[in-house]
């Protein structure tokens, strides 16, 4: 589903932000990755949603070789990427419904469906009580959901989420874990960038580790260097 | 197929009514630039209009024109009239009025003054005039009018008895080509102040875009094309575009209904049935249908400009 060979990002001003990075996610795969502050782990997110570009290497997502992908097909290729911001990304001046409905309405679905997918997709982070509210009445942790639910409402084959549960208790960390736990298992790719060693230590998925722009350990893989 | 068409027919509906919406949700800044736009056209096709009515008068004037027919002194009363019996019998000739000799010697000393001086010459110097009225249709327009108008002058200068065959046109050359600088005025003035249309909705556009920066990056970050986002713009384009135009025909109608009074008693001093035409379905159309391309184009170029800008990081 996602395959990095010999990715590099430098960002204009020659800051090198990954180094050389090689892995290989298959398909309903589940992974965390970690790593210090400044790692690059938001970076490595950003190049599979073709926010960034590699500067050299290969990043693969879904067969589809990024490099490949123009400017103008760019929306395309994120409609099938559900990523969850760090900083959550919602419209303040909307209803929670109605940010959760933007990827279909983009997608140009019809006031039926969108109602029916939106209202699943909230049911399932919890806040199916809460479509009227603005985002602005809600705690840290429920925009957070709502982001969550905005990502997989159009039900994308690939999930991405940046820091999920970076300011969120240890009870609601978990729940949200369980969720994407649920998607993996119908099939959904799901990548995860924390640094929430505690949690990600108890669960059982493989754990990438960033160190200063390089893979430094990679839990599937059994031998290290 | 068709199930998709609606679909998409509804989604353009929505964002455009959307965009109306949210336009008025700050009234005051909004009539601000549609005030703006609307003054801006109003000039132009105020002038437009009143030049359109120029040409009407000017056309009544034109056939009105008198062509004045002096005869040879040698001329005696009884062949005069035989001459205009002839001219009557003329169809483009509508009218005729005979001055004899001493009809206008009587007039020239009652207007002149010099009725003394003149009861000291011995003959009357002045000739008989026969005045012609033209009666030229009103459908051919104030050129192929004036064209007709000077060939009758050529054939009335043929016929016998006739010393010179005199139309003074002039002056309505003089003012067709008063008329034809205005009017190229007017062309320029109508560019520029499009130009000033395009550059305001370009500019209320472009800030739009900044203020919504945030919600711009969103839409791209989650999957919206650049078709997508700029939509809304464009249709805030067009209604800007629409009630700079409903202003403007407001501000034409209202400016020349309070010329209109005035402008009728003049031409009415010239004896011409002139009623002022305000604006027709056509000019109403070209008006309405302009700035709303004014607004379309202006919000276009702000948002190929500016939307290539904003991308997320
Ligand atoms: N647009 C950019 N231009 C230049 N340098 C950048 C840019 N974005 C990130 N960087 C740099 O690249 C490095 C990696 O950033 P990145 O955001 O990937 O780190 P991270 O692992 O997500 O850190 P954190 O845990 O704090 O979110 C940082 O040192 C950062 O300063
Ligand atoms: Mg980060």
């Amino acid at each position: 589903m996602i395959r990095f060979s010999h990715a590099s990002k430098r960002y204009p001003g020659g800051f090198d932000a990954l180094q050389d990075i090689n892995f290989h996610m298959s398909p309903g795969e589940m992974a965390f990755l970690t790593g210090h502050s400044g790692a690059g782990k938001s970076t490595l997110l950003k190049l599979i949603a073709l926010i960034e570009r590699a500067s050299r290497g290969q990043v693969i997502v879904n067969g589809q070789n990024l490099a490949k992908i123009s400017r103008r097909k760019i929306p395309f290729h994120r409609r099938n990427v559900g990523m969850i911001f760090q900083d959550h990304q919602l419209l303040f001046d909307r209803t929670v419904f109605d940010n959760v409905a933007l990827p279909l309405v983009i997608s140009g679905l019809s006031h039926n469906e969108i109602g029916k997918k939106v209202r699943a997709s909230l049911d399932m982070v919890g806040l199916l009580s809460k479509e009227r509210a603005y985002p602005i009445t809600l705690s840290g942790g429920e925009q957070q959901r709502v982001g969550i639910a905005r990502a997989v409402v159009n039900k994308p084959a690939l999930l991405l989420a940046d820091e999920p549960t970076g300011n969120l208790d240890p009870e609601l960390s978990r729940e949200i874990m369980s969720i994407f736990e649920q998607f993996s298992q119908v099939g959904v790719t799901v990548l995860i960038a924390s640094h929430d060693i505690d949690l990600i230590n108890h669960l059982p998925y493989r754990i990438l580790t960033l160190k200063n722009a390089r893979l430094s350990h990679d839990s599937a893989v059994v031998a290290q260097p | 197929m068709i199930n998709w068409m609606q679909t998409y027919l509804l989604r353009h509906l929505q964002v455009f009514f959307y965009s109306l919406g949210q336009l008025m949700r700050s009234p005051f800044s909004m009539l601000m630039t549609s005030a703006v736009i609307g003054i801006a056209l109003a000039l132009p096709t105020g002038l437009h209009i009143i030049l359109k009515n120029m040409q009407t008068i000017s056309g009544d004037i034109d056939s009105a024109a008198q062509i004045s027919l002096f005869l040879k002194k040698s001329t005696s009363d009884t062949q005069a009239q035989q001459l205009i019996t002839q001219l009557k019998a003329m169809p483009q000739i509508n009218n005729v009025q005979y001055v004899s000799r001493q009809q206008a010697l009587a007039e020239f000393k009652r207007l002149s003054g010099f009725g003394d001086a003149l009861k000291a010459l011995e003959k009357n110097p002045l000739p008989a005039v026969i005045v012609v009225q033209p009666s030229i249709s009103q459908a051919g327009g104030a050129i192929s009018n004036s064209r007709a108008t000077e060939l009758l002058v050529e054939q009335l200068q043929a016929k016998p008895y006739v010393d010179i065959a005199q139309l003074d046109m002039q002056w309505i050359k003089r003012l067709y080509s008063i008329m034809d600088i205005i009017r190229r005025g007017v062309i320029i003035l109508s560019g520029l102040l499009a130009l000033a249309v395009l550059l305001v909705v370009g500019n209320t556009i472009r800030l739009a875009i900044q203020n919504r920066r945030d919600e711009i990056v969103i839409i791209k970050l989650i999957g919206g094309t650049d078709r997508f986002i700029r939509r809304p713009f464009l249709y805030t384009g067009f209604w800007y575009g629409l009630f700079g135009g409903l202003i403007a025909l407001f501000l034409v109608i209202s400016s020349l209904l309070l010329l209109s009074g005035p402008i009728e008693a003049l031409t009415q001093s010239y004896e011409s049935e002139f009623s002022m035409q305000i604006i027709d379905f056509n000019s109403t159309l070209w008006l309405l249908g302009g700035s709303i391309l004014l607004g379309l184009a202006g919000s276009w170029l702000a948002v190929e400009r500016h939307l290539r800008e904003i991308e997320p990081t």
